[in-house]
Protein backbone atom coordinates (compact mmCIF):
# COMPACT_ATOMS: atom_id res chain seq x y z
CA UNK A 1 0.00 0.00 0.00
CA UNK A 2 3.01 2.40 0.25
CA UNK A 3 3.76 4.43 -2.99
CA UNK A 4 7.11 3.99 -4.85
CA UNK A 5 9.00 4.15 -7.91
CA UNK A 6 6.48 1.32 -9.29
CA UNK A 7 4.22 3.98 -10.05
CA UNK A 8 6.78 5.85 -12.45
CA UNK A 9 7.20 2.43 -14.06
CA UNK A 10 3.61 1.61 -14.71
CA UNK A 11 3.33 4.77 -15.96
CA UNK A 12 6.09 4.49 -18.46
CA UNK A 13 4.47 0.93 -19.68
CA UNK A 14 0.88 2.15 -19.95
CA UNK A 15 1.77 5.01 -22.71
CA UNK A 16 3.97 2.22 -24.37
CA UNK A 17 1.47 -0.29 -24.69
CA UNK A 18 -0.41 2.07 -25.71
CA UNK A 19 1.93 3.71 -28.18
CA UNK A 20 2.41 0.25 -29.60
CA UNK A 21 -1.44 -0.74 -29.72
CA UNK A 22 -2.14 3.24 -31.80
CA UNK A 23 0.69 2.29 -33.92
CA UNK A 24 0.61 -1.42 -34.57
CA UNK A 25 -2.82 -2.94 -33.97
CA UNK A 26 -5.80 -0.56 -34.19
CA UNK A 27 -5.44 0.69 -38.00
CA UNK A 28 -4.99 -2.64 -39.68
CA UNK A 29 -8.22 -3.88 -37.71
CA UNK A 30 -9.77 -0.87 -38.10
CA UNK A 31 -8.89 -1.00 -41.68
CA UNK A 32 -10.19 -4.90 -42.12
CA UNK A 33 -13.23 -4.13 -40.44
CA UNK A 34 -14.05 -1.02 -42.65
CA UNK A 35 -12.82 -2.81 -45.92
CA UNK A 36 -15.50 -5.75 -44.70
CA UNK A 37 -18.27 -3.56 -44.08
CA UNK A 38 -17.79 -1.91 -47.82
CA UNK A 39 -17.85 -5.75 -49.10
CA UNK A 40 -20.66 -6.17 -47.14
CA UNK A 41 -22.26 -3.06 -48.79
CA UNK A 42 -21.34 -3.64 -51.93
CA UNK A 43 -22.91 -7.08 -51.90
CA UNK A 44 -25.81 -5.92 -50.54
CA UNK A 45 -26.32 -3.46 -53.02
CA UNK A 46 -25.46 -6.23 -55.74
CA UNK A 47 -28.04 -8.51 -54.52
CA UNK A 48 -30.46 -5.88 -54.47
CA UNK A 49 -29.84 -4.75 -57.90
CA UNK A 50 -30.03 -8.42 -59.27
CA UNK A 51 -33.27 -8.70 -57.74
CA UNK A 52 -34.73 -5.61 -59.18
CA UNK A 53 -33.00 -7.20 -62.62
CA UNK A 54 -34.73 -10.51 -61.68
CA UNK A 55 -38.30 -8.70 -61.67
CA UNK A 56 -37.30 -6.61 -64.46
CA UNK A 57 -36.87 -9.75 -66.71
CA UNK A 58 -39.82 -11.27 -65.52
CA UNK A 59 -41.89 -8.80 -66.28
CA UNK A 60 -39.96 -8.60 -70.23
CA UNK A 61 -40.48 -12.62 -70.04
CA UNK A 62 -44.34 -11.94 -69.87
CA UNK A 63 -44.52 -8.81 -71.69
CA UNK A 64 -43.01 -11.19 -74.82
CA UNK A 65 -44.96 -14.10 -73.70
CA UNK A 66 -48.05 -11.64 -74.36
CA UNK A 67 -46.74 -10.49 -77.35
CA UNK A 68 -45.95 -14.29 -79.17
CA UNK A 69 -49.21 -15.10 -77.99
CA UNK A 70 -51.01 -12.09 -79.86
CA UNK A 71 -48.99 -12.56 -82.49
CA UNK A 72 -49.83 -16.34 -82.91
CA UNK A 73 -53.50 -15.40 -82.76
CA UNK A 74 -52.96 -12.81 -85.54
CA UNK A 75 -51.39 -15.69 -87.61
CA UNK A 76 -54.22 -17.79 -87.02
CA UNK A 77 -56.63 -15.58 -87.73
CA UNK A 78 -55.32 -14.52 -90.78
CA UNK A 79 -54.97 -18.31 -91.76
CA UNK A 80 -58.35 -18.54 -90.95
CA UNK A 81 -58.89 -16.12 -93.24
CA UNK A 82 -57.02 -17.34 -95.98
CA UNK A 83 -58.75 -20.60 -95.62
CA UNK A 84 -62.39 -19.81 -95.41
CA UNK A 85 -61.61 -17.52 -98.98
CA UNK A 86 -59.57 -20.64 -100.72
CA UNK A 87 -62.52 -23.05 -99.58
CA UNK A 88 -65.25 -19.75 -100.66
CA UNK A 89 -62.83 -19.88 -103.99
CA UNK A 90 -62.88 -23.83 -104.83
CA UNK A 91 -66.74 -23.94 -103.69
CA UNK A 92 -67.54 -21.36 -106.76
CA UNK A 93 -65.11 -23.02 -109.00
CA UNK A 94 -66.78 -26.73 -108.43
CA UNK A 95 -69.84 -24.88 -108.73
CA UNK A 96 -69.50 -23.25 -111.61
CA UNK A 97 -67.99 -26.49 -112.88
CA UNK A 98 -70.84 -28.83 -111.72
CA UNK A 99 -73.38 -26.18 -113.97
CA UNK A 100 -71.14 -26.22 -116.60
CA UNK A 101 -71.27 -29.73 -116.63
CA UNK A 102 -74.67 -30.04 -115.99
CA UNK A 103 -75.63 -27.79 -119.17
CA UNK A 104 -72.99 -29.94 -121.52
CA UNK A 105 -75.04 -32.99 -120.10
CA UNK A 106 -78.08 -31.47 -120.80
CA UNK A 107 -77.77 -30.21 -124.15
CA UNK A 108 -76.68 -33.47 -124.94
CA UNK A 109 -79.65 -35.09 -123.43
CA UNK A 110 -81.54 -32.83 -125.34
CA UNK A 111 -79.83 -33.28 -128.55
CA UNK A 112 -80.20 -36.87 -128.33
CA UNK A 113 -83.79 -36.70 -127.57
CA UNK A 114 -83.87 -34.68 -130.30
CA UNK A 115 -82.28 -37.45 -132.49
CA UNK A 116 -84.17 -40.19 -131.02
CA UNK A 117 -87.53 -37.97 -131.56
CA UNK A 118 -85.99 -37.82 -134.96
CA UNK A 119 -85.50 -41.30 -135.52
CA UNK A 120 -88.82 -42.31 -133.97
CA UNK A 121 -90.61 -39.64 -136.51
CA UNK A 122 -89.04 -41.31 -139.80
CA UNK A 123 -89.51 -44.16 -138.02
CA UNK A 124 -93.33 -43.97 -137.09
CA UNK A 125 -93.81 -42.08 -140.95
CA UNK A 126 -92.12 -45.00 -142.20
CA UNK A 127 -94.12 -47.42 -140.61
CA UNK A 128 -97.42 -45.01 -141.34
CA UNK A 129 -95.97 -45.26 -144.98
CA UNK A 130 -95.31 -48.71 -144.75
CA UNK A 131 -98.89 -49.41 -143.16
CA UNK A 132 -100.57 -47.59 -145.30
CA UNK A 133 -98.59 -49.05 -148.62
CA UNK A 134 -100.31 -52.28 -146.91
CA UNK A 135 -103.30 -50.93 -147.16
CA UNK A 136 -103.54 -48.88 -149.95
CA UNK A 137 -101.01 -51.15 -152.03
CA UNK A 138 -99.68 -49.46 -155.02
CA UNK A 139 -101.57 -46.51 -154.80
CA UNK A 140 -99.44 -44.57 -153.13
CA UNK A 141 -96.77 -43.42 -154.53
CA UNK A 142 -93.70 -42.69 -152.61
CA UNK A 143 -92.51 -40.13 -154.57
CA UNK A 144 -95.91 -38.79 -155.42
CA UNK A 145 -96.89 -38.62 -151.70
CA UNK A 146 -93.57 -37.36 -150.00
CA UNK A 147 -95.13 -33.93 -149.62
CA UNK A 148 -97.99 -35.34 -147.77
CA UNK A 149 -95.44 -37.59 -145.96
CA UNK A 150 -93.42 -34.63 -144.50
CA UNK A 151 -96.80 -33.16 -143.64
CA UNK A 152 -97.60 -36.21 -141.85
CA UNK A 153 -94.28 -36.46 -140.13
CA UNK A 154 -94.38 -32.53 -138.72
CA UNK A 155 -97.45 -33.53 -137.82
CA UNK A 156 -96.20 -36.00 -134.73
CA UNK A 157 -93.58 -33.84 -133.62
CA UNK B 1 2.51 -21.97 3.33
CA UNK B 2 0.01 -23.10 5.97
CA UNK B 3 1.34 -26.45 5.30
CA UNK B 4 5.25 -25.38 6.09
CA UNK B 5 6.87 -26.85 9.40
CA UNK B 6 6.67 -23.91 11.21
CA UNK B 7 3.03 -23.25 10.75
CA UNK B 8 3.09 -19.10 10.48
CA UNK B 9 -0.21 -17.47 11.99
CA UNK B 10 -3.15 -16.31 10.26
CA UNK B 11 -1.78 -12.87 10.65
CA UNK B 12 1.60 -13.43 9.48
CA UNK B 13 0.67 -15.79 6.23
CA UNK B 14 -1.83 -12.83 5.62
CA UNK B 15 0.61 -10.30 5.97
CA UNK B 16 2.99 -12.36 3.95
CA UNK B 17 0.84 -12.32 0.85
CA UNK B 18 0.47 -8.79 1.17
CA UNK B 19 4.15 -8.03 1.45
CA UNK B 20 5.41 -7.10 -2.39
CA UNK B 21 8.93 -8.27 -3.42
CA UNK B 22 10.84 -5.20 -4.12
CA UNK B 23 14.25 -3.76 -4.21
CA UNK B 24 14.33 -3.58 -0.36
CA UNK B 25 13.68 -7.45 0.12
CA UNK B 26 11.60 -6.63 2.86
CA UNK B 27 8.32 -4.31 3.63
CA UNK B 28 8.08 -0.76 2.47
CA UNK B 29 8.55 1.16 5.81
CA UNK B 30 7.51 4.67 4.66
CA UNK B 31 4.57 5.32 2.79
CA UNK B 32 6.46 6.98 -0.21
CA UNK B 33 9.76 6.26 -1.01
CA UNK B 34 10.55 6.55 -4.62
CA UNK B 35 13.95 4.91 -3.80
CA UNK B 36 12.03 1.28 -4.01
CA UNK B 37 10.66 -0.51 -7.06
CA UNK B 38 8.00 -3.36 -6.77
CA UNK B 39 9.84 -6.04 -8.69
CA UNK B 40 6.55 -8.60 -8.73
CA UNK B 41 4.60 -5.60 -10.23
CA UNK B 42 6.30 -4.67 -12.40
CA UNK B 43 7.39 -8.27 -13.95
CA UNK B 44 3.58 -9.16 -13.98
CA UNK B 45 2.28 -6.18 -15.51
CA UNK B 46 4.84 -6.18 -18.00
CA UNK B 47 4.06 -9.60 -18.79
CA UNK B 48 0.49 -9.20 -19.18
CA UNK B 49 1.17 -5.90 -20.57
CA UNK B 50 3.07 -8.36 -23.55
CA UNK B 51 0.63 -10.37 -23.69
CA UNK B 52 -1.96 -7.92 -24.09
CA UNK B 53 -0.17 -6.26 -26.97
CA UNK B 54 0.91 -9.62 -28.29
CA UNK B 55 -2.20 -11.19 -29.12
CA UNK B 56 -3.37 -7.46 -30.58
CA UNK B 57 -0.52 -7.57 -33.00
CA UNK B 58 -1.30 -11.38 -33.58
CA UNK B 59 -4.65 -10.44 -34.58
CA UNK B 60 -3.61 -6.90 -36.36
CA UNK B 61 -1.19 -8.99 -38.47
CA UNK B 62 -3.55 -11.40 -39.62
CA UNK B 63 -6.46 -9.41 -39.88
CA UNK B 64 -8.40 -9.53 -43.55
CA UNK B 65 -10.93 -7.92 -44.68
CA UNK B 66 -12.60 -11.46 -45.71
CA UNK B 67 -14.17 -13.95 -43.48
CA UNK B 68 -12.74 -13.55 -39.78
CA UNK B 69 -11.14 -16.49 -37.63
CA UNK B 70 -13.35 -17.08 -34.40
CA UNK B 71 -10.01 -15.34 -32.61
CA UNK B 72 -10.25 -12.49 -35.38
CA UNK B 73 -13.62 -11.86 -34.93
CA UNK B 74 -13.43 -11.85 -30.98
CA UNK B 75 -10.47 -9.40 -30.98
CA UNK B 76 -12.63 -7.47 -33.61
CA UNK B 77 -15.47 -7.34 -31.58
CA UNK B 78 -13.26 -5.72 -28.28
CA UNK B 79 -11.92 -3.39 -31.14
CA UNK B 80 -16.23 -2.13 -32.60
CA UNK B 81 -17.09 -2.30 -28.50
CA UNK B 82 -14.64 0.00 -27.18
CA UNK B 83 -14.71 2.26 -31.21
CA UNK B 84 -17.94 2.65 -30.12
CA UNK B 85 -17.42 3.76 -26.82
CA UNK B 86 -14.46 5.96 -27.93
CA UNK B 87 -16.97 7.61 -30.85
CA UNK B 88 -19.74 8.35 -27.90
CA UNK B 89 -17.60 10.39 -25.75
CA UNK B 90 -14.99 11.63 -27.85
CA UNK B 91 -16.21 13.90 -30.59
CA UNK B 92 -12.44 14.17 -32.03
CA UNK B 93 -11.47 11.93 -34.71
CA UNK B 94 -7.88 12.88 -34.66
CA UNK B 95 -7.69 12.29 -30.67
CA UNK B 96 -9.76 8.88 -31.19
CA UNK B 97 -6.46 7.79 -33.45
CA UNK B 98 -4.84 7.85 -30.11
CA UNK B 99 -7.42 7.00 -27.17
CA UNK B 100 -9.36 4.52 -28.64
CA UNK B 101 -6.61 1.98 -29.08
CA UNK B 102 -5.12 3.52 -25.42
CA UNK B 103 -8.55 2.20 -24.00
CA UNK B 104 -8.42 -1.24 -25.53
CA UNK B 105 -5.16 -1.68 -24.59
CA UNK B 106 -6.04 -0.78 -21.14
CA UNK B 107 -9.05 -2.46 -21.07
CA UNK B 108 -7.00 -6.18 -22.29
CA UNK B 109 -4.68 -5.20 -20.19
CA UNK B 110 -6.31 -4.62 -16.89
CA UNK B 111 -8.32 -7.29 -17.28
CA UNK B 112 -5.34 -10.14 -17.63
CA UNK B 113 -3.95 -8.38 -14.50
CA UNK B 114 -7.40 -8.82 -12.81
CA UNK B 115 -7.39 -12.03 -13.60
CA UNK B 116 -4.33 -13.56 -11.67
CA UNK B 117 -6.74 -13.32 -8.67
CA UNK B 118 -8.43 -16.25 -9.95
CA UNK B 119 -4.91 -18.11 -9.80
CA UNK B 120 -4.69 -19.81 -6.99
CA UNK B 121 -3.80 -17.33 -4.25
CA UNK B 122 -0.85 -20.04 -3.09
CA UNK B 123 0.36 -21.34 -6.68
CA UNK B 124 2.70 -18.57 -7.60
CA UNK B 125 4.02 -17.53 -4.59
CA UNK B 126 4.61 -20.89 -3.50
CA UNK B 127 6.72 -21.79 -6.70
CA UNK B 128 8.49 -18.66 -6.10
CA UNK B 129 9.68 -19.43 -2.73
CA UNK B 130 10.67 -23.03 -4.09
CA UNK B 131 12.99 -20.89 -6.18
CA UNK B 132 14.08 -18.08 -3.73
CA UNK B 133 14.86 -20.79 -1.26
CA UNK B 134 16.77 -22.68 -4.15
CA UNK B 135 18.64 -20.11 -5.09
CA UNK B 136 19.80 -19.88 -0.97
CA UNK B 137 17.05 -16.92 0.40
CA UNK B 138 15.15 -17.09 3.40
CA UNK B 139 11.60 -18.26 2.71
CA UNK B 140 10.46 -15.85 5.03
CA UNK B 141 11.32 -13.23 2.62
CA UNK B 142 9.79 -14.57 -0.27
CA UNK B 143 7.31 -12.60 -0.86
CA UNK B 144 5.17 -12.44 -4.12
CA UNK B 145 2.13 -10.59 -5.37
CA UNK B 146 0.57 -11.36 -8.52
CA UNK B 147 -2.13 -8.91 -8.98
CA UNK B 148 -0.78 -6.04 -10.53
CA UNK B 149 -3.78 -4.02 -10.42
CA UNK B 150 -4.06 -4.63 -6.28
CA UNK B 151 -0.56 -2.44 -6.25
CA UNK B 152 -1.92 1.12 -5.98
CA UNK B 153 1.77 2.12 -7.56
CA UNK B 154 0.02 0.28 -10.83
CA UNK B 155 -3.32 1.81 -10.60
CA UNK B 156 -2.41 5.42 -9.79
CA UNK B 157 0.30 5.03 -12.51
CA UNK B 158 -2.38 4.62 -14.98
CA UNK B 159 -4.71 6.78 -13.40
CA UNK B 160 -1.99 9.68 -13.52
CA UNK B 161 -1.30 8.74 -17.22
CA UNK B 162 -4.86 9.36 -18.04
CA UNK B 163 -4.64 12.56 -15.77
CA UNK B 164 -1.28 13.67 -18.60
CA UNK B 165 -3.29 13.08 -21.24
CA UNK B 166 -6.03 14.97 -20.31
CA UNK B 167 -3.67 17.67 -19.43
CA UNK B 168 -2.03 17.35 -23.16
CA UNK B 169 -5.54 17.20 -25.08
CA UNK B 170 -6.72 20.44 -23.03
CA UNK B 171 -3.44 22.18 -23.93
CA UNK B 172 -3.82 20.96 -27.86
CA UNK B 173 -7.54 22.01 -27.83
CA UNK B 174 -8.09 24.75 -26.25
CA UNK B 175 -3.84 26.41 -26.69
CA UNK B 176 -2.19 26.72 -23.29
CA UNK B 177 -3.71 30.23 -22.50
CA UNK B 178 -7.51 29.33 -23.20
CA UNK B 179 -7.04 26.46 -20.74
CA UNK B 180 -5.40 28.45 -18.25
CA UNK B 181 -8.19 30.99 -19.02
CA UNK B 182 -10.92 28.24 -18.40
CA UNK B 183 -8.96 27.23 -15.15
CA UNK B 184 -10.10 30.40 -13.64
CA UNK B 185 -12.75 31.15 -15.17
CA UNK B 186 -15.02 28.01 -14.50
CA UNK B 187 -17.01 26.55 -12.98
CA UNK B 188 -18.16 29.88 -11.42
CA UNK B 189 -17.51 32.64 -13.97
CA UNK B 190 -14.94 35.24 -14.65
CA UNK B 191 -14.64 37.30 -12.12
CA UNK B 192 -11.25 38.33 -10.33
CA UNK B 193 -13.00 36.94 -6.96
CA UNK B 194 -13.69 34.30 -8.12
CA UNK B 195 -10.43 32.70 -9.78
CA UNK B 196 -9.01 31.77 -6.83
CA UNK B 197 -12.18 29.22 -6.03
CA UNK B 198 -12.15 28.30 -9.75
CA UNK B 199 -9.11 27.61 -9.59
CA UNK B 200 -9.38 25.39 -6.73
CA UNK B 201 -12.27 23.45 -7.49
CA UNK B 202 -10.50 22.33 -10.92
CA UNK B 203 -7.52 21.09 -9.14
CA UNK B 204 -9.80 19.16 -6.85
CA UNK B 205 -11.84 18.16 -9.60
CA UNK B 206 -8.25 16.82 -11.28
CA UNK B 207 -7.50 15.09 -8.35
CA UNK B 208 -10.31 13.74 -7.36
CA UNK B 209 -10.48 12.58 -10.69
CA UNK B 210 -7.40 10.93 -11.29
CA UNK B 211 -6.90 9.15 -7.47
CA UNK B 212 -10.80 8.11 -7.44
CA UNK B 213 -10.51 6.47 -11.22
CA UNK B 214 -6.91 4.79 -9.39
CA UNK B 215 -7.99 4.19 -6.34
CA UNK B 216 -11.32 2.39 -7.32
CA UNK B 217 -9.72 -0.43 -9.17
CA UNK B 218 -7.29 -0.62 -6.60
CA UNK B 219 -9.66 -1.25 -4.14
CA UNK B 220 -11.63 -3.56 -5.46
CA UNK B 221 -8.87 -5.92 -6.67
CA UNK B 222 -6.70 -5.43 -3.17
CA UNK B 223 -10.18 -6.00 -1.49
CA UNK B 224 -10.74 -9.12 -3.37
CA UNK B 225 -7.02 -10.37 -3.08
CA UNK B 226 -7.71 -10.51 0.53
CA UNK B 227 -10.88 -12.28 0.27
CA UNK B 228 -9.38 -15.08 -1.81
CA UNK B 229 -6.72 -14.97 1.09
CA UNK B 230 -9.05 -15.16 3.74
CA UNK B 231 -10.82 -18.00 1.97
CA UNK B 232 -7.60 -19.95 1.56
CA UNK B 233 -6.99 -19.46 5.49
CA UNK B 234 -10.28 -21.53 5.83
CA UNK B 235 -9.31 -24.78 4.07
CA UNK B 236 -5.75 -24.00 5.65
CA UNK B 237 -7.52 -25.04 8.80
CA UNK B 238 -7.09 -28.76 7.18
CA UNK B 239 -10.91 -29.58 8.87
CA UNK B 240 -13.70 -30.80 7.06
CA UNK B 241 -15.65 -27.97 7.94
CA UNK B 242 -12.90 -25.70 6.03
CA UNK B 243 -12.42 -27.80 3.80
CA UNK B 244 -16.05 -27.47 2.38
CA UNK B 245 -16.16 -23.87 3.54
CA UNK B 246 -12.96 -23.25 1.27
CA UNK B 247 -14.23 -25.46 -1.68
CA UNK B 248 -17.74 -23.43 -1.25
CA UNK B 249 -16.79 -19.62 -1.01
CA UNK B 250 -13.57 -20.12 -3.26
CA UNK B 251 -15.85 -21.40 -5.53
CA UNK B 252 -18.79 -18.66 -5.32
CA UNK B 253 -16.09 -15.97 -4.97
CA UNK B 254 -13.86 -16.70 -8.17
CA UNK B 255 -17.13 -16.91 -9.94
CA UNK B 256 -18.61 -13.43 -8.79
CA UNK B 257 -15.08 -12.02 -9.23
CA UNK B 258 -14.88 -13.01 -12.61
CA UNK B 259 -17.71 -10.80 -13.62
CA UNK B 260 -15.54 -8.14 -10.75
CA UNK B 261 -12.58 -8.25 -13.27
CA UNK B 262 -14.12 -7.78 -16.35
CA UNK B 263 -16.12 -4.66 -14.67
CA UNK B 264 -13.17 -2.70 -13.36
CA UNK B 265 -11.45 -3.24 -16.87
CA UNK B 266 -14.44 -1.71 -18.47
CA UNK B 267 -14.94 0.78 -15.99
CA UNK B 268 -11.12 1.62 -15.94
CA UNK B 269 -11.30 2.23 -19.85
CA UNK B 270 -14.59 3.93 -20.07
CA UNK B 271 -13.27 6.52 -17.51
CA UNK B 272 -10.11 6.82 -19.32
CA UNK B 273 -12.47 7.87 -22.38
CA UNK B 274 -14.95 10.02 -20.46
CA UNK B 275 -11.91 11.85 -18.92
CA UNK B 276 -10.13 12.26 -22.09
CA UNK B 277 -13.35 13.21 -23.74
CA UNK B 278 -14.42 15.73 -20.95
CA UNK B 279 -10.80 17.82 -21.72
CA UNK B 280 -11.66 18.25 -25.57
CA UNK B 281 -14.88 20.07 -23.57
CA UNK B 282 -14.92 23.83 -22.49
CA UNK B 283 -17.03 24.59 -19.45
Amino acid sequence: MNLNATLIAQLVVFFILGWFTMKYVWPPIVKALDERSAKIAEGLAAADKAKADLALAEKKAVEELRKAREEAAQLRAAADKQIAKLMEEARAEATRLIAQAREAAEQEARAAVERIKDDLREEVARLAVAGAERILRREIDAKAHAELLANLKQELV
Amino acid sequence: MTASAHGPTASEYVVHHLTHLNTLGGPQKDIVDFSVINLDTLFFSVLLGGLTVYLLYRAARKATSGVPTRFQAAVEILVEMVADQAKGVIHSAESRKFVAPLGLTVFIWIFFMNAMDLVPVDLLPRIWEGIYVAAGGDPHHAYLRVVATADINATLGMSIGVLLICIYYNVKIKGFGGWLHELFTAPFGSHPLLYPVNFLMQIIEFLAKTLSHGLRLFGNMYAGELIFILIALLGGTATVLGFVGHVLAGTAWAIFHILIITLQAFIFMMLTLVYVGQAHEGH
